[in-house]
């Protein structure tokens, strides 16, 4: 991880707002491209609010508003020519609760692809059968790929939530706790599912586990009430943080 | 002293917590009640075909004859005395064989002849359903009057209860009163019909736009109004459809009849709506949240979400609000019997007037005879109608419930 890729994603000086309450304060940061940059900090920081403004999710919160800038590709995604569908499109997103829809497997695949074009069966068997295979989930579902999502156990439906977010190919794969209600086996098969998709794929991941932070990640980002505490690659934030706080909340002295 | 002694209580948690249990087992029984009342008072009807033709027999035959509503009675036994029995047989109150002989357009602008439909089909074939005393008694005129009430008591006491009610007219107060419940079923199939095709989607959509359209501003006025259309008084919403919607429809399509069941439909759709919205709505919003921001993060508009995540993952929940939509039309007596044309006909076109089963409780239960045929017949309705109701319910509660609970756990 030695050489610096381009910055696929950034924002400078970014402010965000629920109502009244600021949630984030000035905050600047480079997303470099196949690399996964990882959010760690205390809960109610705003790494997960940070993390749903960059595809704009936050919009479906009455009287949010923001300051400052959110770059994808150098286009600012709050300004008015952006397509929210479109941005969200290339800018997938997993959830920390696994939400397979109530459909079955392979329908769950196939529903981001449907939204916007019709593809032929054979073609869409072939995408459903790539996506559960880059998910590792293929081997345990092939048989029962016409059962309900909701029979899969939780670590097999967050894999199948990636599995979904994969399926219409997005440049940014936003995790926000992916791992967060996953048991350590689970958990061990998504971090190898991500390191094997950021060849793909720009990663930004929120974490409470700083150990899978150490793992996974190239670059770290310490937030703690609000603000960015400090952003470095991940081998020097965990090996010789600039900052006190970081210190302190990776050395388990609070948080 | 034991240590597992219940804390003290206070009295008063024990008189709330009995009259909670009073109320409800109270309320529980009240509704079994209702339903054994009416359905005893129905089982006249069963109780044996001697006893039901007797009360038939003997009300035409008594003094209290001249009061049966029956304006053809006095003609009828004028012509009778004066006339020759073959030329009778079109004079006697029978409108299927007087009608089936005239020309239908002269009827098509009578609203409350039930018949008007009937004298299209052939009438032979209404000579066999409906009982034309006439024909019995054969060329002797009868000279006196009680002979002819007689003839057709001895007669219907031989037809059994399931094909008097099976006739195709319903016309209780006649001097041979016919109960076919034909026209009713018809009638009441197509206003409920009409009310639940104009009812449904209006109340689907309008629960769809306030659960994940509107603003939270506008929701919390549109909501509450909506549910406020549950309270109005049916007679309200009846006397509103019978005296503009009706005007307004009838220059609009143009037809014969100013109410029909199409005026009808619409009036019930007024009450199938706000029920059906706000039981889609709730239904609609307690889908988990997540499932749409999940839907929204994989680049789907609001409505490829509602449509394609949201709708059907609470299908069974809406399903439950269409079914108890129905169950509401169906028993919607005010303004079925103010706005439908309240005419027994047994004809499918919603352009003409309907007669729902419950407006015939409605409109007939006042002037019955108590303890005859007819009042039985009505009762028996009633119990019908309690029993579809009770049935649409029992459907949405136990199974749609259910199917919701399976369709979130995933078995």
């Amino acid at each position: 991880m030695a050489k610096e890729t381009p910055i696929k994603a950034r924002t400078v000086d970014f402010s965000f707002y629920y109502g009244s309450k600021q949630a984030l304060y000035n905050i600047s940061i480079p997303m470099h491209q196949h690399r996964v940059t990882a959010f760690i900090g205390p809960s109610g920081c705003g790494k997960s609010t940070f993390l749903r403004s960059i595809n704009r999710m936050n919009d479906l919160i009455d009287g949010t508003r923001h300051t400052g800038l959110m770059e994808v590709d150098g286009t600012d995604v709050y300004s008015p020519e952006v397509d929210v569908t479109t941005l969200r499109r290339r800018v997938g997103m997993v959830f920390q609760k696994s939400t397979p829809f109530p459909k079955s497997i392979y329908e769950n695949i196939t529903y981001g692809l449907s939204l916007t074009q019709n593809k032929p069966k054979s073609e869409l068997d072939g995408i459903v059968e790539s996506c559960l295979r880059r998910a590792a989930l293929w081997d345990e579902v092939k048989d029962r790929l016409h059962h309900s999502a909701l029979g899969l156990s939780g670590g097999q439906q967050q894999r199948l939530c990636i599995a979904r977010a994969v399926s219409i190919n997005p440049e940014i794969l936003l995790m926000d706790e992916p791992c967060s209600a996953l048991d350590p086996i689970s958990t061990g098969k998504v971090e190898e599912l991500i390191t094997e998709l950021k060849d793909a794929y720009t990663i930004v991941l929120v974490t409470h586990n700083m150990q899978q932070a150490a793992r996974v990640s190239d670059y770290t980002g310490f937030f703690l009430m609000g603000r960015l505490i400090e952003f470095d690659r991940t081998r020097t934030i965990f090996t010789s943080p600039a900052q006190k706080e970081t210190e302190d909340y990776i050395t388990g002295r609070f948080g | 002293m034991n240590p597992f002694r219940a804390t003290s209580r206070h009295v008063g948690e024990h008189v709330a917590e009995w009259s909670i249990r009073i109320v409800a087992s109270f309320s529980i029984i009240v509704i079994f009640l209702i339903f054994i009342f009416v359905f005893r008072e129905a089982m006249g009807l069963f109780a044996g075909p001697k006893e039901a033709a007797e009360a038939v027999t003997q009300v035409p035959a008594d003094d209290l004859r001249p009061e049966v509503y029956n304006p053809d009675v006095m003609s009828l036994e004028e012509r009778l005395a004066a006339e020759a029995a073959a030329a009778e047989s079109q004079d006697v109150y029978n409108p299927d064989a007087v009608l089936a002989q005239e020309p239908a357009a002269s009827n098509e602008q009578d609203v409350y002849n039930p018949d008007a439909v009937l004298a299209q089909e052939p009438a032979a074939s209404n000579e066999q359903e409906v009982y034309n005393p006439e024909v019995e008694l054969g060329t002797p005129a009868p000279t006196t009057s009680v002979a002819t009430p007689e003839t057709p008591a001895a007669e219907l006491a031989d037809r059994s209860l399931w094909d008097k009610l099976t006739g195709s007219v319903w016309q209780p107060v006649s001097e041979i009163p016919k109960y076919g419940m034909v026209p009713l079923f018809i009638g009441t199939a197509k206003t409920t019909i009409v009310a639940i095709l104009i009812g449904a989607p209006l109340g689907i959509l309008a629960a769809l736009y306030t659960a994940f359209f509107a603003s939270r501003r506008l929701r919390n006025i549109v909501k509450p109004a909506i549910e406020l259309l549950a309270g109005f008084p049916s007679v309200v919403i009846g006397f509103f459809c019978l005296s503009i919607i009706a005007t307004y429809l009838q220059d609009l399509l143009g037809t014969t009849f100013r109410l029909n069941a199409l005026v009808g439909g619409i009036g019930l759709s007024i009450t199938v709506i706000p029920l059906v919205y706000s039981i889609a709505e709730e239904a609609l919003s307690s889908v988990p949240r997540s499932l749409r921001e999940a839907s929204l993060a994989l680049g789907s508009t609001e409505w490829q979400t509602a449509y394609r995540v949201m709708l059907p993952a609470a299908a069974p929940g809406v399903f439950a609000a269409v079914l108890l939509g129905v169950g509401r039309a169906f028993g919607e007596t005010m303004i079925a019997l103010m706005a439908t044309g309240n005419a027994p006909l047994a004809s499918w076109s919603i352009l003409e007037p309907a007669r729902t089963f419950a407006a015939t409780i409605g409109s007939e239960m006042g002037e019955v005879v108590w303890g005859s045929e007819h009042y039985g017949i009505l009762f028996l309705i009633g119990s019908m109608l309690f029993v579809v109701s009770f049935g649409l319910n029992a459907i949405t509660e136990l199974y749609v419930k259910q199917r919701l609970i399976k369709r979130f756990q995933g078995k």
